[in-house]
């Protein structure tokens, strides 16, 4: 990992050690008081559980043009950002999507050519609805690997990160309050329930919470909605399409609307943010993959409302290209950070329940 | 000076604590108020961006609190840190009024946190600021422009025209000009004068000029000067201040609360020329930090070296810099500027002078002292002999003065034995009035905060 970052968050670590003021915003002055001496996997971790709500940013005494120069939201960020490129496999896709939302772009667009392709060699004449514009078999073949290699990746990603932090045994409990915390994305409260500061200086807002929570679980209603058609499809014997008050339609539709405005309220946000505030280079690359999600949300809804119009095989392509660019970009993008998150969350409950051992 | 001047209600002088809550107080209270506040924004606040938490009276827990904490012994507190020299009139209403005061700061914006780590003493007593001094800032300048109050940063007040007895206007500076408002009440909030090391050297000789200034470098008491000029009434002696030993190379202003040292019970400490001066085991170190500010200040080039060894290096809060370290004493003492030979037999002699150690207990007075050097050292005393070595120094660091406004119980000013009629004054700037000597920690915030509440009322209502 660069050492220069790593070595301004110790600077700036060692200052918080010695402070402490900004104790109870979040998990990360908790974990940090417990140290003395900063190793590169503590600071890691440290940066993993920063949820850059800049609470500790804003109510610093020492910021610039304090000689101190504290600004420990983007040295958590800097530190963050490069430990995913870090631990990516392979890395160098990590190196070439973290930072550049223009790459990002361009897959995207790679992924449409390749549907589009896809949808001309291997459309199936018997198929109906979305099965006409390309088999069943065929959307098997292109997103059982697109989906299993990123989780493949991410699994050799997380590995390598409990390795590097040096965490000790997760129990079950640890596991459960990992997700809790994530689930509740309690960091962002702010330790008061006031919510953090984002989008408008020192005022406390909880904006960013409930959008984060929009795009989480909007996702998470989408997927669930793929995963439940997926297997209506294989053990129930019910393909596609479904009726709007389906299981499937319920759930996509709804995590569909969430993911969209969750996305276009996460970058309207980002934009009144202070990119100073955050790891400045990667400004694009957050951006162009918060973008991608967004599309997938938009051009699945699309797709529901046009599946019956002469219209719906090209969304159809460009909802599965954008799909496609997602899943194979994940392990890549600041769409990796949720894992990462969730892994430092338990790291974090794991430490907690040995400190008190 | 071209423009006419603007007309005000109140008039509120300083950015800190104390302003702000006079100035929320007397905009609730249905007045026009403008803060004239001489640092940039970056450094609004004063020495109240760098505090951590208030000591508030309260019966059963409140807030953050536990327990309780009764006036009766908020003041017995109070009475001995200042050895009776505590105006317990205006004491007891600063303890009484403090438990309001928390409600009070959390509807205008203050969020507060269990007692810190490493501060668990202070869970009963003190109520901890979520994100510190500069959070409560924060909230308050939010809260006071919601309530309509105008904010000019950088403009340094520089005179207030006393015209018979009451104040005609002030004359502030700002983008290099002159400019003068004219108030119906006025209210000092600008602090103590400790940022002047001029000042500060004519009340305490030359030495003062390597004091280090923890606070804010703009409390350079021009106010004060000027008021204390006109004739106001003056409390406090202008030689007392509050300093401790600070790390040596804290920067001279605004190093703040991360340049405190608690390493000194479980060392020794020597002067420039490696001869120890005090008893470091006197007392637990929140009650000695005070007398150590004085102590070093009195040792040539106001200045200390602070040794420990390998053994007692995990024992105290870290602090901001790292200590030099060596594995040998000679090496230490290279580094550090100290004459080897004199640091070898001074640790050589206390070493001698240790006793059984078995005893030692770091956070309770222990007893494990020396024999048969002076100065003793009569708690934590363990021999240095485990590298490797380590070396701080320490240096004087002020955190505030004691001379100040004489105010009464509606923290009126006043000249003679005349009240100057639209004149109040609020925080560091008249806790002289109540404080003789010595300090409580987190009483400072409750005298700005009780009296920036009684100010901001009274102004308030006299410009009604
Ligand atoms: C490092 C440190 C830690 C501390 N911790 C605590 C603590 O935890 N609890 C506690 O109770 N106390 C603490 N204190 C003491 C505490 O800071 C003060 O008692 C309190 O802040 C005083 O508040 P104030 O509003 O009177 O003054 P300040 O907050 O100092 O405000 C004075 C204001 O006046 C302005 N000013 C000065 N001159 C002029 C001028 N000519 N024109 C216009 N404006 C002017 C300044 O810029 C400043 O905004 C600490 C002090 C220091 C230095
Ligand atoms: S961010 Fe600043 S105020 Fe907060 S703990 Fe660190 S040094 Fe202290
Ligand atoms: S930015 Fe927020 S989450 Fe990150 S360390 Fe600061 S207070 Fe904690």
């Amino acid at each position: 990992m660069q050492t220069d970052f790593l070595n301004e968050a110790r600077r700036q670590a060692e200052i918080c050690n010695a402070c402490r003021y900004c104790e109870g915003y979040c998990s990360v002055f908790p974990a940090l008081h417990a140290e003395r001496a900063f190793s590169d996997g503590d600071l890691t971790q440290l940066a993993n559980l920063c949820h850059n709500c800049r609470g500790c940013y804003y109510a610093c005494q020492y910021t610039a043009p304090h000689e101190f120069d504290l600004n420990l939201p983007q040295a958590l960020a800097n530190v963050r950002q490069d430990s995913w490129e870090e631990f990516a496999f392979p890395q160098s896709a990590a190196r070439a999507f973290q930072k550049n939302g223009v790459m990002i772009a361009l897959a995207t667009v790679v992924g449409f050519a390749l549907l589009f392709w896809a949808a001309r060699a291997l459309a199936s004449a018997g198929g109906e609805g979305f099965y006409a514009v390309l088999s069943h078999n065929a959307m098997v073949a292109i997103f059982l690997p697109a989906f299993l290699f990123p989780l493949a990746s991410i699994a050799v990603s997380l590995r390598r990160y409990w390795r590097a932090i040096d965490a000790g045994r997760p129990t079950l409990a640890d596991v459960v309050a990992g997700f809790r915390a994530a689930a509740t994305m309690r960091n962002l409260d702010g330790g008061h329930g006031d919510g953090c500061n984002f989008e408008d200086e020192d005022r406390f807002s909880n904006a960013r919470r409930m959008v984060h929570q929009a795009v989480m679980y909007g996702f998470l209603l989408c997927f669930a909605s793929t995963s439940v058609a997926t297997l209506m499809h294989y053990f129930f014997a019910m393909p596609a399409p479904y009726s709007l008050f389906s299981l499937p339609k319920i759930l996509g539709i709804s995590g569909g609307l969430l993911l969209v405005i969750g996305c276009v309220e996460m970058i309207r946000l980002k934009l009144r943010s202070d990119p100073a505030l955050g790891a400045v280079h990667a400004w694009g690359g957050e951006v162009g993959s918060i973008g991608l999600l967004g599309f997938v949300g938009l051009s699945g809804l699309l797709l529901y409302a046009l599946g019956q119009t002469a219209m719906m095989p090209a969304i159809l392509v460009l909802h599965l290209g954008a799909v496609l660019a997602f899943f194979l970009l994940t392990p890549f993008t600041k769409m990796a950070h949720g894992f990462y998150r969730l892994t430092a969350l338990v790291a974090d409950a794991t430490r907690k329940r040995g400190d008190a051992a | 000076m071209s423009k006419t001047p603007e007309t005000w209600d109140v008039a509120v002088i300083g950015g800190g604590n104390a302003a702000l809550c006079a100035a929320m107080t007397a905009a609730e209270a249905g007045a026009r108020v403008i803060i004239l506040e001489t640092a940039p924004k970056p450094y609004r606040g004063g020495n109240s961006r760098h505090t951590r938490n208030f000591r508030c009276m309260h019966h059963g827990p409140l807030g953050p609190l536990v327990d309780s904490y009764t006036e009766e012994e908020y003041l017995a507190d109070l009475m001995k840190v200042t050895d009776g020299k505590t105006d317990v009139a205006l004491a007891r209403l600063a303890i009484r009024s403090s438990e309001e005061c928390l409600p009070w700061m959390q509807d205008h914006g203050v969020r507060f946190q269990p007692s810190l780590s490493g501060t668990l003493s202070l869970a009963r007593t003190n109520a901890f600021f979520l994100g510190g001094g500069k959070g409560l800032v924060n909230a308050y300048y939010r809260t006071a422009d919601r309530l309509g109050v105008h904010v000019e940063y950088e403009a340094a007040v520089t005179h207030l025209e006393m015209d018979g007895d009451r104040i005609g206007h002030i004359d502030y500076t700002q983008d290099g000009q002159t400019r003068r408002i004219i108030p119906k009440s006025v209210v000092v909030a600008s602090g103590g004068f400790q940022a002047d090391t001029d000042w500060l050297a004519r009340a305490w000789g030359p030495a003062a000029k390597n004091f280090l200034i923890r606070g804010t470098p703009y409390n350079r008491g021009i106010v004060l000067a000027d008021l204390l000029d006109q004739g106001v009434e003056q409390v406090g002696d202008p030689k007392q201040c509050h300093a401790v030993a600070i790390d040596g190379r804290a920067p001279k202003y605004d190093g703040g609360i991360v340049t405190r040292l608690d390493c000194v019970p479980f060392s020794i400490v020597v002067n420039k020329n490696a001869e120890r001066f005090y008893d470091e085991g006197e007392d637990v170190w929140p009650k000695r930090y005070a007398i150590w500010g004085r102590l070093v200040a009195a040792q040539p080039d106001q200045v200390g070296y602070v040794i420990i060894d390998a053994k007692s290096l995990e024992l105290f809060m870290p602090s901001v810099f790292l200590p030099i370290k060596a594995d040998t004493l000679e090496g230490l003492a290279g580094q550090m500027g100290l004459p080897p030979d004199r640091l070898r037999a001074t640790v050589d002699d206390f070493n001698a002078a240790c006793g059984d150690t078995s005893g030692f207990h770091p956070t309770e007075l222990d007893g494990v002292s020396t024999t048969g050097i002076t100065p003793p050292k009569t708690n934590w005393a363990r021999p240095i002999t485990e590298p490797p070595f380590y070396g701080y120094s320490l240096r004087t660091g002020v955190t505030f003065t004691y001379l100040g406004l004489k105010v009464d119980e509606n923290a009126q000013c006043s000249v003679g034995n005349q009240p100057i009629t639209n004149l109040w004054a609020a925080g560091e700037t008249m806790a002289g009035s109540i404080l003789g000597q010595g300090y409580l920690a987190g009483f400072g915030m409750t005298i700005g905060t009780v009296f920036g509440r009684i100010a901001g009322k009274e102004a308030a209502a006299h410009a009604n």
